[in-house]
Formats: C-alpha cells, sequence, structure tokens
C-alpha cells in the first residue's frame, strides 16, 4: 500500500518534471495548446457556469435563512463571496473539470496507448510527453484560473439576483458589504488554488492514460480512478492549501 | 568475422521475461545493409517483441542491439530520437492515429520532422498513398477503412521520410491475396530501388518466398535457423518442414 502510494506519486512526479522541462525547453506545440484550450477550457464553460448558478443561489438562500433570523441580512453578500472565491469557486470547478476533462484526457491517450498508438508515436521519433501531456498541461494551466474566475462570477450574479429579487435583501448594502469585505487576496487565492488543481487534474488523468493496458475493459478502469484519484487529491490538497495560504493572505481584515 | 560497418543491425544475447516468462532467451542476429531478411516463427514466439527491441520501444533485460554500430539498449527516449528517425516501422495493426484522416496520419511524420512547405507535404503524401495504391483516399478516417487499407496508410507513414530500414510486423496477415502481393512487391521494390534494410516478421510462406534474401526462424527464444530461402526448403530438420508445410502434429 504505502509502496504502491509512493510508486505512484514518483511516477506523478517524474511526469510533471518531464513536462516542465520541456516546457521549459520550449516543446511547445502551440496549434495543440490552441486545440485543447477549445477543447479543454472552452468546452467546460457550460458545466462551470451552471455549476456556478447554483451553488451560488442555493448557498445563498441557505445563509440567508440563517442569517435574516438574526437581522444579519446583508452579511449574506460578504458570506457568499468570501466562500466562494476561498473555497466553494476553485473546489467546485476542480471537481467538474477532474470529471470532465480528467476523464476526456484519460479515455483518450488510454485508448492510444492500448491501439499502440503512442508506440507509433514513439516509433516515429516523437515524444509522447512532448506531444501528448504538454499541450494538455499547458492548455489546464491557462483554462483552469479563467475557469475559476468565470465560475465564481456567475455565482457571485446568480447570488446577487437571489437575495436581491427573490429574499428582498437591500441590494446597495447587499452589494456595498460585499465589495468591502471581499479583496484582491481573495481572488489570489481563488486563482492559485485554480491553478494547482489544473496540475492535479492534467497529471493524473495523463498517467492514469499513460499505463492503461488491458485494452476496453483497461481503458474504462483507468478513466474511472483518474476521476476518482484527482477528485480525491483535489479535495485533501484544497484543505492544506487553504491552511497554507492563509498564512500568505490571512482570511478577514480589512486590505 | 564480419567487417566493422557491413551490418546495420547487430544483436548479441538478447534476453527478454515479462511477469516471469522467458520470451527470449539469447537471441544472436545480424543484419547487413540492404538485406530483406524474413523472422520466422510461431504465434506468441516473441517475434514482435523481437522487432520492438529494434527501435527502443522494449529495453532488453540483458544483451547489446547495435544499430549502425551504435549501441542502444541503455539509451533513454529522448536519446533513442536520432535512431528512430532512421528506421520505419510498420505495426500490426496499422497503429493509425485515429483523430486524423489518412492525409493527415501520412503527413504526420514529416510535419513532425519540420517540413513547413505545404505544396512538398502534398507533394510526398500523394507519391507515398500512390505506392501503396490508396490514391484519393486521404480525406478518409482510420475508422472508416478496411483493415488492408489500414495497413498500407501505415506503410504509405512508414516509408515517407525514406528509413534505410523498415520492421514490418505481419505486412501481410488478414489482408486477401493480392494486396498481399501488392506489399509484397512494395517491400521488393523498396530494397531494389531504395536499398532499404528490411525485417519482416511474418508467418506468411508465400510473402517469405517472394520477398526473403534470408530467412532466420525464432522457437522458444532463440534462433533455431538463419540461412538462404534454399537452405529453408531444402532443410531436413522437422522443426522447419512441419513450419513450411503447416503440420501441427495434433490427432483428429
Amino acid at each position: 500500500m504505502t509502496r504502491a502510494f509512493s510508486l505512484y506519486l514518483g511516477q506523478i512526479a517524474f511526469l510533471a518534471g518531464e513536462t516542465f522541462s520541456s516546457i521549459f525547453l520550449g516543446r511547445i506545440r502551440w496549434r495543440l495548446v490552441l486545440n485543447q484550450i477549445v477543447e479543454i477550457g472552452f468546452g467546460s464553460q457550460a458545466v462551470v457556469i451552471i455549476t456556478g448558478i447554483f451553488t451560488g443561489a442555493v448557498f445563498t438562500a441557505q445563509i440567508f435563512f440563517q442569517f435574516n433570523a438574526l437581522n444579519m441580512s446583508t452579511a449574506v453578500g460578504p458570506v457568499v463571496s468570501i466562500a466562494l472565491c476561498r473555497e466553494l469557486g476553485p473546489v467546485l470547478t476542480g471537481l467538474m473539470v477532474a470529471g470532465r476533462v480528467g476523464a476526456a484526457i484519460c479515455a483518450e491517450i488510454g485508448t492510444m496507448k492500448v491501439t499502440e498508438q503512442i508506440d507509433a508515436l514513439r516509433a516515429l521519433a516523437v515524444n509522447p510527453v512532448d506531444y501528448l501531456v504538454v499541450p494538455r498541461a499547458v492548455a489546464m494551466m491557462i483554462s483552469m484560473p479563467l475557469l475559476v474566475g468565470e465560475c465564481i462570477f456567475f455565482a457571485l450574479t446568480a447570488s446577487y439576483y437571489v437575495a436581491t429579487r427573490i429574499l428582498n435583501v437591500n441590494s446597495v448594502f447587499f452589494l456595498q458589504h460585499m465589495w468591502f469585505y471581499t479583496h484582491t487576496k481573495d481572488m489570489v487565492m481563488a486563482l492559485t488554488k485554480g491553478f494547482v488543481f489544473a496540475l492535479i487534474v492534467v497529471f493524473v488523468g495523463c498517467l492514469q492514460g499513460l499505463t492503461t493496458s488491458n485494452g476496453a475493459v483497461g481503458v474504462g478502469r483507468s478513466t474511472t480512478e483518474a476521476v476518482v484519484i484527482s477528485s480525491l487529491t483535489i479535495l485533501m490538497i484544497n484543505f492544506f492549501l487553504t491552511m497554507g495560504l492563509n498564512i500568505i493572505f490571512p482570511a478577514g481584515g480589512k486590505f | 568475422m564480419i567487417s566493422e560497418g557491413k551490418n546495420l543491425i547487430e544483436v548479441r544475447d538478447l534476453r527478454q521475461s515479462f511477469s516471469g516468462q522467458e520470451i527470449l532467451r539469447g537471441v544472436n542476429l545480424d543484419i547487413p545493409r540492404g538485406e530483406t531478411i524474413v523472422l520466422l516463427g510461431q504465434s506468441g514466439g516473441g517475434k514482435s517483441v523481437f522487432l520492438r527491441h529494434l527501435i527502443g520501444l522494449i529495453p532488453p533485460l540483458s544483451g547489446s542491439i547495435k544499430i549502425d554500430g551504435e549501441e542502444i539498449a541503455h539509451l533513454d527516449e529522448r536519446q533513442l530520437e536520432p535512431i528512430r528517425r532512421k528506421i520505419g516501422m510498420l505495426f500490426q495493426d496499422g497503429a493509425l492515429f485515429d483523430s486524423m484522416t489518412v492525409f493527415e496520419n501520412v503527413a504526420f511524420p514529416l510535419r513532425e520532422r519540420g517540413e513547413r512547405s505545404e505544396k512538398i507535404v502534398r507533394e510526398k503524401v500523394a507519391r507515398s498513398l500512390e505506392l501503396v495504391s490508396l490514391e484519393g483516399q486521404d480525406k478518409k478516417m482510420p475508422s472508416n477503412l478496411s483493415g488492408g487499407m489500414r495497413k498500407r496508410t501505415a506503410l504509405a507513414r512508414a516509408i515517407i521520410t525514406e528509413p534505410s530500414c523498415i520492421l514490418y510486423d505481419e505486412p501481410t496477415a488478414g489482408l486477401d491475396p493480392i494486396v498481399s502481393d501488392t506489399i509484397n512487391k512494395l517491400i521488393r521494390r523498396m530494397q531494389s530501388q531504395l536499398k532499404v534494410t528490411s525485417i519482416v516478421v511474418t508467418h506468411d510462406m508465400i510473402s517469405t518466398d517472394y520477398i526473403a534474401d534470408r530467412v532466420a526462424l525464432l522457437r522458444e527464444g532463440r534462433i533455431h535457423f538463419d540461412g538462404s530461402l534454399t537452405n529453408l526448403h531444402s532443410s531436413t530438420d522437422p522443426v522447419i518442414t512441419d513450419f513450411i508445410e503447416g503440420r501441427s502434429h495434433e490427432i483428429d
């Protein structure tokens, strides 16, 4: 168990190392990166927007029901905003992208592995990490922070509408308080987390794909594993990121 | 002794095993430049595994593989790239990239080697497809091709960069006799016109008789026979005669 775990960590680290050395040595195929940005980033928008809207809406409603009893309904704005920036936005985006993109990456690379297409790449003197992993990693690192930002934007918009139009919170107070208590550091935290989650999804997905064996059954199994491993890792890493980033960007306070 | 530089490929005491099962138990084989050698053997006997070692797809457990005088047994992926550029490989099921059309598949090695002129790419792809008689199929996706067409596309992809050595993994398996003949003639023509060294893994005796300069028989992980076609056919070794005539010794 421990041995398998450290082996897996080693493989991930090795893959990440190869990928970053390729990126820094400039072995980036920009055409493929653009393709992947369309596939990964552009294509994930619907999922992320819908997740954002309904999470923002339901979270606002729940917070309102509790806070209204204490006559604190205008505090809904900042609570929702900070929770979304610091935790919910990046984590939910990460989980949705792990499900959608991580699975797609793993299934595609895994199928290429079992049908010898990876060997064909190697035989044609094309490094599979350069050709398959680097474009996906670059595309994810660019797309993910943007997706997190998009998720939070739509969540807060939904929150505003639910709070002011349905639950009759005063819109000026709502916006004023939200604006006053949400800082740049909260946004920086969201984007940083998004960036880290991008790396988790892309490296777990690619590694599971590249180590697939056993035909169609193997592709199914490794795809499931890719989603499970990256989702759980996101949730666990998120806790440590929160604790660590809280030292750099402490929660609360004014500016 | 064979003089230095005559052999393109020299394999010494090559050993390989997967999950405890010995596949190759010390293979020794020299392949001179420009020769077409056919490697015979039973299915599952390690022929394809042997072929994969020659292009570095599998690192050997022990032993030595020299390509053009250079030891490749311990090279890593990036160090293998210059060697792989000299060698073309035809995979058993073609291994076409199924996200690309036939044209893109065949053009892939050229583009990856930095060919930027679309005109040259188009000309070379057209010529390569013509060689395998697949003119006018270039817009199809691999999933819409028959097995034979996939294999021929893969062959067009393998030869487009004009490698000095081509490895064929079962080039005629699963093809009809006429297409097989096209492939056999193409292998011959590659040798006579371009002086390509070819290693052909097969169990198709018709193909063997047509293309082979030399035949080697792989049995139980070792080279059991290595010689000319004439020697193969005049052999009285029961292992060889059974193989040539297709006898199994199973009781009906």
